[in-house]
């Protein structure tokens, strides 16, 4: 029998990793990447409860975030390509403008 | 009871003062000082010098004999205090500066003061041209003053003082023309061999203060009686043979005459005096005068004379075959000398000390005498370059001719009855003895001779240059030989008949061989000796000093003569007739000949033994001083400065410099800090993020737990 | 039991796809690992009887989502970005507190104290979308109408920013 807890370690798991990768890697887009892989460990977590709790607000909290997501990553990659044709790189290294 | 002494004994003290006084003037104006006026002042002390000695010696025999020690004391010079004798008992020390006048010392000033007179008064002549005229003066009045306050001092530390004044004022004569280095070198060995010997005197002088409790002449017969003592008890042989190191060191015997030829470096009147009238008769003298510690240890006595004997014909045989006419002079000193304690060793005190007194008469013609040749020749002291004198410089001849006949025994010259007496007593005590100083006198007699032909007879070898100069000396040198040469004819004279015994028997207790000492006059601390004990005594004690039977005393007058004679005809035969022959039996004594011309190599071996191995120490101390003590000490204390300084340099570093440091890292690390939010890095934002909410997260667990339990 | 094999099946695809997505050098291959990623939970969705969120999330997120990441990173230079440095410098300290935070959940879970209730019994399976859809126009008509209006602002933003400048 699969326990809500499996479901939610899981869910930890993937949102460590997002973690790790959003922290760790240079490369704009991989951040991006990472930032979704959060998302999605939260939805995992919010569609486990809503089964555990038999409820479907769970679910549609989770589609509003597949939403919210969609529209950031279209945003975000705006910039990235704003920033990519202006500064010819895509490292976070090297976008620290707001220094000082 | 202390009678208030006569006017010369209660002054007597004056008669070395004269000497300083002119000596002390010399050192502080000497420089400033004319000629004329040195002569004035440093020959005029002597006289006074000699004057009162006269008059002491007057107002001395004026007193009756069993009276005649006459002591005065200045003042307390060292009170010690009180220590501990060998046997246990409590005495005090005290030295004082203290003069005693007997019969002996009376005899000594007349003959330093009276010889010394005569001396300085040639030197005014000799000296004239030299350089340092007032130094060498200083000299010689310091030097009369040591030696007198030598025989007239109270007490062995006194004596001491003049011992080693008179040793001083040699080496300073000695190495008198200091440029040359062979005569500064001859005066540092007369003083450090001088130094041995007076090393075992000092040594016999503690030995006396701890065995008998005092040191004064006076007090130390006393004492003798009082403690008892065995004849030849080895403590007083001990404290014997060291006075006798002592005297070996000064009076030029073996193993320590090795200094005396040297010191013919000096000037010749130097020599006179202090080499052949007065210095080296100071250990005869010191022997004579505790005798009393003698006669308690035959064993020291019988090493006396034969040393005595040994020196003698050992030094007579290197006097043969030398050139050098001053070295001639030097051995035959040597030799006299040894005759001397020849005599004070088989108890014939008086007769050594009347040898001594005409010894002083011709020896010192003999070097004043020769010191004219040599001013005659401008220099020259070799005999073979000299020849045919006689004719030139006839004064100077006709006195050291009879020096010469003085010291080979001619009667009725002076030597012949010195000499004489010695060799009859020796001839009592032991015929051996007899002979080696029978012999010896035909050396003399032989070597004087043959001195005397070389220089002033036969071809005449002196260098063409020379020959144009000779010319006889002035009489400020002429009539000190003339006054000398009577001497030595008359001198002789006054011990005939045993009077010279006479004269010093209150001194010189000859003992008969007895246990024990018997005849002890008792002496009072200032004054007259005076006691009933002392006069008996003293007439028993003039009984023993009758010469023996008449008939052996003119067989061995007669053999001295014969042998003089022989010594002289040989002499006569091998430089006047022959004179091819000393050569041929030279090389044909090739081998010994070397031997004795080299002085048997004593000099050598003593370099090799002693100098040497000192010098190697000076060497040794010297590595040790640079190495170690240098090293460590001085490096050692350069390198504990350059370590100090090295923790001051670390200290400042780290410690000091390291807490300004400390305070602007303190700045950087908060810097450090703040720096990390401020990157423009949103990576490190995100980074900060996550660590918010790890806190944030880290408090509601807490919390949640908390509430829960 | 087949449930569970299903659920272990998906998850280990999940997470390793996961790992793999933050770990690639090119950029393509963490794209591709993404959508697995995404195509793992999907399934994660399904087994959870959540099927309109299952269809929605592959048609959305790797439909739309990812394949507009994929034209991005072609519009991108991938080659010199390949040669660089992946990880940054602050990757130990990062990685090692994203963990204590990832452990400190995991403690809380495992020995905080808290009960989970047990799964409902009722299953929706069939009514599922119409379940969503109900809750949706019903009671979250305002956030449908936002999340709308979020998705116009989202077109217009990201067209502006995208244009060249003209």
């Amino acid at each position: 029998m699969i326990s809500p807890e499996h479901y939610l370690m899981l869910s930890l798991a993937l949102f460590t990793i997002g973690v790790i990768g959003v922290l760790t890697r240079r490369n704009v887009i991989i951040i991006l990447m990472s930032i979704e892989l959060i998302l999605n460990a939260v939805n995992i977590n919010l569609v486990a409860f809503s089964r555990l709790y038999g409820d479907v607000n769970g679910q549609v909290f989770a589609i509003f975030i597949i939403t919210d997501a969609a529209a950031e990553a279209a945003v975000g990659l705006g910039i990235i390509l704003a920033f990519f044709r202006n500064r010819e790189t895509l490292l976070a290294d090297e976008m620290d403008l707001l220094k000082w | 009871m202390n009678a208030p002494l006569p006017y010369f004994l209660d002054h007597i003290w004056l008669i070395p003062l004269f000497p300083l006084a002119t000596a002390a003037v010399m050192l502080f104006y000497g420089r400033r000082l004319k000629n004329s006026m040195v002569n004035y002042l440093c020959v005029g002390s002597v006289f006074l010098s000699f004057i009162y000695s006269f008059g002491a010696f007057l107002q001395l025999t004026a007193m009756p004999a069993a009276e005649r020690t006459a002591i005065k004391i200045l003042f307390e010079w060292i009170p010690a205090g009180p220590y501990h004798m060998l046997n246990g008992r409590i005495s005090n020390f005290l030295a004082d500066w203290g003069f005693q006048l007997d019969p002996l010392s009376a005899v000594m000033i007349l003959v330093v003061t009276g010889v010394g007179f005569l001396i300085h008064v040639y030197s005014t002549g000799y000296m004239a041209h030299e350089g340092g005229y007032y130094r060498f003066f200083g000299y010689l009045n310091l030097f009369m003053f040591s030696m007198l306050m030598l025989v007239l001092a109270n007490n062995l530390l006194l004596l001491f003082v003049g011992w080693e004044g008179v040793g001083t004022c040699s080496y300073l004569l000695i190495g008198f023309y200091f440029h040359k280095k062979s005569a500064s070198d001859a005066g540092k060995k007369a003083f450090i061999v001088n130094r041995i010997g007076d090393a075992g005197f000092l040594l016999g002088i503690f030995l006396t203060s701890a065995l008998l409790g005092t040191i004064r002449f006076a007090e130390i017969g006393p004492a003798l009686a009082a403690g008892h003592f065995a004849l030849g008890d080895p403590r007083i042989v001990a404290i014997a043979l060291l006075f006798f190191v002592g005297a070996t060191g000064k009076s030029a015997q073996i193993p320590l005459y090795v200094w005396l030829p040297d010191a013919m470096e000096g000037p010749t009147p130097v020599s006179a005096l202090i080499h052949a009238a007065t210095m080296v008769t100071a250990g005869v003298y010191m022997v004579t005068r505790t005798n009393a510690i003698y006669q308690l240890a035959p064993a020291a006595m019988a090493v006396v004379a034969v040393i005595g004997a040994v020196t003698a014909i050992f030094a007579a045989s290197m006097g043969v075959v030398q050139n050098d006419i001053k070295k001639v002079l030097a051995y035959s000193t040597i030799s006299q000398l040894g005759y001397m304690f020849l005599a004070l060793g088989v108890g014939a005190f008086a007769a050594g000390i009347f040898h001594l007194m005409t010894h002083a008469f011709f020896k010192g013609l003999l070097f004043l005498a020769a010191g004219s040749v040599i001013h005659a020749l401008s220099g020259e002291q070799d005999m073979q370059k000299m020849g045919a004198l006689s004719g030139k410089i006839r004064k100077t001849y006709f006195t050291m001719l009879i020096a010469t006949l003085a010291i080979a025994g001619v009667p009725p010259l002076a030597g012949f009855f010195s000499k004489d007496e010695i060799l009859g007593h020796a001839f009592r005590h032991s015929h051996l003895l007899w002979f080696i100083g029978w012999v010896t006198a035909g050396m003399t007699a032989f070597y004087m001779s043959r001195l005397l032909f070389l220089t002033f007879h036969g071809q005449s070898r002196v260098d063409h240059e020379v020959e144009h100069h000779i010319h006889e000396s002035p009489n400020s040198m002429l009539v000190p030989l003339m006054i000398l040469a009577v001497l030595s004819i008359i001198g002789g004279w006054i011990g005939v008949g045993g009077r010279f015994e006479h004269f010093l028997a209150p001194v010189v207790h000859i003992q008969r061989h007895t246990e024990g000492f018997q005849h002890v006059p008792l002496l009072g601390q200032e004054g007259v000796l005076h006691s009933e004990e002392a006069r008996k005594g003293l007439e028993q004690d003039l009984e023993a000093t009758t010469p023996a039977a008449p008939a052996e005393e003119l067989i061995l007058m007669g053999a001295s003569v014969a042998i003089a004679f022989a010594g002289i005809a040989l002499a006569w035969f091998l430089y006047l007739k022959r004179t091819d022959l000393p050569a041929k039996i030279a090389k044909s004594l090739n081998g010994f000949y070397d031997l004795v011309f080299h002085k048997y190599y004593v000099d050598e071996l003593y370099d090799a033994m002693f100098v040497n191995r000192a010098k190697d120490l000076g060497l040794a101390l010297g590595a040790f001083d640079r190495n170690v003590i240098d090293g460590a000490g001085v490096n050692g204390a350069g390198w504990l400065t350059r370590f100090v300084s090295k923790v001051s340099m670390w200290w400042d570093t780290w410690i000091v410099d390291g807490s300004v440091r400390l305070g602007s890292f303190f700045v950087y690390c908060l810097g450090f800090v703040s720096k990390f939010l401020e990157t423009g890095y949103v990576q490190n934002y995100m980074l900060l993020i996550v660590v918010g909410l790890i806190g944030v997260l880290a408090y509601y667990f807490y919390l949640a737990h908390h509430v829960i339990h | 039991m087949f449930s569970q094999a299903v659920f272990y099946f998906f998850a280990a695809l999940a997470v390793t796809s996961a790992i793999l997505m933050v770990t690639r050098r090119n950029i393509i291959h963490g794209a591709v690992f993404l959508i697995t990623t995404l195509l793992a939970t999907a399934g994660i969705f399904l087994q959870l009887d959540a099927e309109f969120l299952f269809v929605v999330q592959i048609i959305l997120y790797v439909g739309g989502i990812m394949v507009l990441f994929v034209f991005v990173i072609m519009l991108v230079n991938l080659d010199v970005s390949m040669r660089l440095v992946q990880f940054n410098h602050q990757r130990f300290v990062a990685g090692a507190l994203a963990l204590v935070l990832g452990a400190q959940v995991f403690l809380a879970l495992k020995v905080g104290p808290g009960v989970m209730p047990h799964p409902a019994q009722q299953i929706m399976s069939p009514k599922n979308t119409e379940a969503v859809g109900d809750a949706l126009f019903t009671h979250y008509m305002l956030p449908f109408e936002i999340a709308s209006i979020l998705l116009l602002v989202a077109m217009i933003g990201a067209v502006v920013m995208a244009k060249r400048r003209v």
